[in-house]
């Protein structure tokens, strides 16, 4: 079985959000970034152990500057066989997904991995906009996954509950929490992955389909109004003609 | 021409739905164009949909539509839109919408954006859309052409309006093959509003002590017809099921009403929540994070504090 893992960057979680005071960029000065956890904890881990149970390769894809090789590292480290990285700087999801799907039209993968969506700007696209590239079927938000038969079986996220569904492969699928239990890299893994093959390929470079034109911060609050414990009645009386929400 | 596309759940449309028409009305006014509904499946009273902004309401019904396939649900769609020149569709932040944006953005070939909880206007040709980013800790604008866009419309981001009349129903005919997917089970709470849809959100954390003790929290919620939640390490330690975790790396929410038990308030946690329009914090320790980022606060033992408000709920509810 042969799978192909995206991964991405995204500034680590507790990391200060701030912007350029017209508000254009965003500040990436001292910003420390992550491989994506949903395609680091859940997409790349399943991958790994279908690997393990079935034979064949897991290779991983980050569009992206040479910078962020290190979390390209990081993937190789966790297992990944091998990795390719498309040089280029993705303005959106498009660029990413079009470079993802011509790559993949050239190599025969049965199934392709994403997380379900990145914790920065958390859009979900990519993962679609590559299945309808190479015009397979797209199981979004699995948080079970297996193979069986030729066939996978996945569970995914709903609104409210959850939906049972088997495909063929190949197939894209984007990884929801508790597909896969996190993996620690190991010094074996991390002395390998400096071996491992990092391929780069030229982009092919579309438009983007989307023009971010600046940042803002969120309103702050105006300030806590604390309530006596023992006078509940006092803010169900505010939630009902301050807040006007009961 | 703007096409929404209808979530519904057992025939009814959901509320996103009706919030999604009310925009749709709202950005056609600017464009001096019309507003559709499309329905994949059979709804009941579709001509309503006229009421929240449809000028017409069309319903799509097919074998091979009957569960969902985003192979075949894009198709549908592109199929409508191309047939009524729909310039810009729009779709619910949901776990459907999210599935087919990018497919029928590649498909029709059109700007896409996921997660917008505000229109800011137009700028000439483009339309001015926001969305939250960094998980809530920013907000970024964008601009999509106004010729050709789908984009995801958050829950609770725009009050829906009742304002004309009923609108004509029409069937469309589709040609979809088989899918190549099949949905072999179907798993939902009943009863209870999706938590990406609700408007109040009862939420508890590790300040419960156990899973044994959540009657208090559950009391709660069913007084405000609200739906439960629960922070990370309580989902980590299985004292709730997953689909309850929000924050970061769970469910991002933005509900009327949040109100948070027991939960100290970590940035991750604060991330997924504080596009929450009023937030209610109950903690013992007058120093949780929670309280810089809570509109109310009560500083006491939730064991005492949540029933007391329950009570005052029933009350207030009682008298009113």
């Amino acid at each position: 079985m042969n799978i192909l893992v995206c991964i991405s960057k995204t500034p680590e979680t507790t990391a200060p959000i701030d912007f350029t005071p017209d508000g254009k960029e965003l500040k990436t000065e001292g910003m420390n970034y992550i491989l994506n956890p949903y395609d680091e904890w859940y997409a790349l881990v399943r991958a790994l152990e279908l690997k393990e149970q079935n034979g064949g390769a897991v290779h991983v894809i980050h569009v992206g500057p040479a910078a962020n090789d290190i979390i390209i590292r990081k993937a190789l480290a966790i297992g990944a066989d091998e990795a390719y990285r498309v040089d280029c700087d993705p303005k959106d999801a498009w660029m990413v997904a079009s470079e993802v799907g011509a790559f993949a039209k050239e190599h025969a993968y049965d199934i392709i991995f994403t997380g379900k969506e990145t914790l920065d700007y958390a859009g979900a696209l990519v993962p679609g906009m590559i299945a309808e590239l190479l015009g397979v079927p797209f199981i979004s938000f699995a948080n079970h996954l297996e193979y069986e038969n030729g066939k996978i079986i996945c569970q995914r996220e709903i609104e409210g509950g959850y939906e049972e569904v088997e495909a063929p492969m190949p197939l894209v699928v984007s990884a929801a929490k508790g597909l896969a239990e996190q993996r620690i890299p190991n010094m074996r893994g991390i002395m390998m992955a400096k071996r491992k093959p990092l391929n780069v390929i030229e982009p092919q470079c579309v438009s983007p389909k989307q023009t971010l034109t600046g940042y803002e911060k969120p309103p702050q609050r105006t300030g806590v109004k604390l309530i006596d414990p023992e006078n509940m009645d006092e803010l169900v009386r505010l939630l009902h003609e301050e807040a006007k929400v009961i | 021409m703007i096409l929404v596309v209808i979530e519904h759940a057992d025939k009814t449309v959901k509320k996103v739905s009706l919030e999604a028409l009310t925009l749709a009305k709202d950005i056609a006014g600017k464009l001096g164009t019309g507003v559709a509904a499309l329905s994949i499946g059979a709804i009941d009273g579709a001509g309503q949909l006229g009421k929240y902004g449809a000028d017409t309401c069309f319903v799509v019904e097919h074998e091979n539509l009957s569960s969902f396939d985003s192979t075949n649900y894009t198709s549908a769609i592109t199929q409508v839109a191309k047939a009524k020149d729909a310039s810009i569709v729009i779709l619910s932040h949901t776990s459907t919408g999210k599935s087919l944006a990018g497919r029928l953005a590649v498909q029709t070939d059109a700007g896409v954006l996921t997660g917008v909880n505000q229109f800011a206007g137009l700028e000439g040709e483009q339309l001015v859309l926001k969305k939250p980013v960094f998980a809530g800790k920013g907000i970024a604008t964008y601009q999509l052409r106004a010729t050709k866009a789908v984009f995801t419309l958050m829950g609770n981001a725009v009050q829906p309006k009742e304002l004309g009349s009923e609108c004509p129903v029409e069937s469309f005919a589709v040609e979809v093959a088989t899918p190549q997917t099949k949905v072999l089970k179907i798993d939902r709470v009943k009863g209870k509003v999706p938590l990406p849809e609700a408007e109040i959100v009862v939420s508890a954390g590790r300040g419960m002590k156990g899973p044994e003790n959540w009657g208090i929290i559950e009391e709660l919620a069913d007084e405000l017809g609200a739906t439960t939640a629960c922070s990370r390490p309580v989902a980590d330690m299985d004292w709730r099921p997953h689909n309850e975790h929000v924050g970061q790396t769970g469910i991002a929410i933005s509900p009327n009403l949040y109100i948070a038990a027991g939960i100290s308030g970590a940035i991750q946690h604060l991330a997924g929540v504080n596009s929450s329009k009023n937030i209610v914090v109950i903690n013992k320790d007058p120093e949780a994070p929670f309280f810089k980022a809570a509109d109310y606060g009560v500083v006491g033992d939730l064991f005492e504090v949540v029933p007391r408000l329950t009570e005052a709920i029933r009350k207030y509810k009682s008298s009113h």
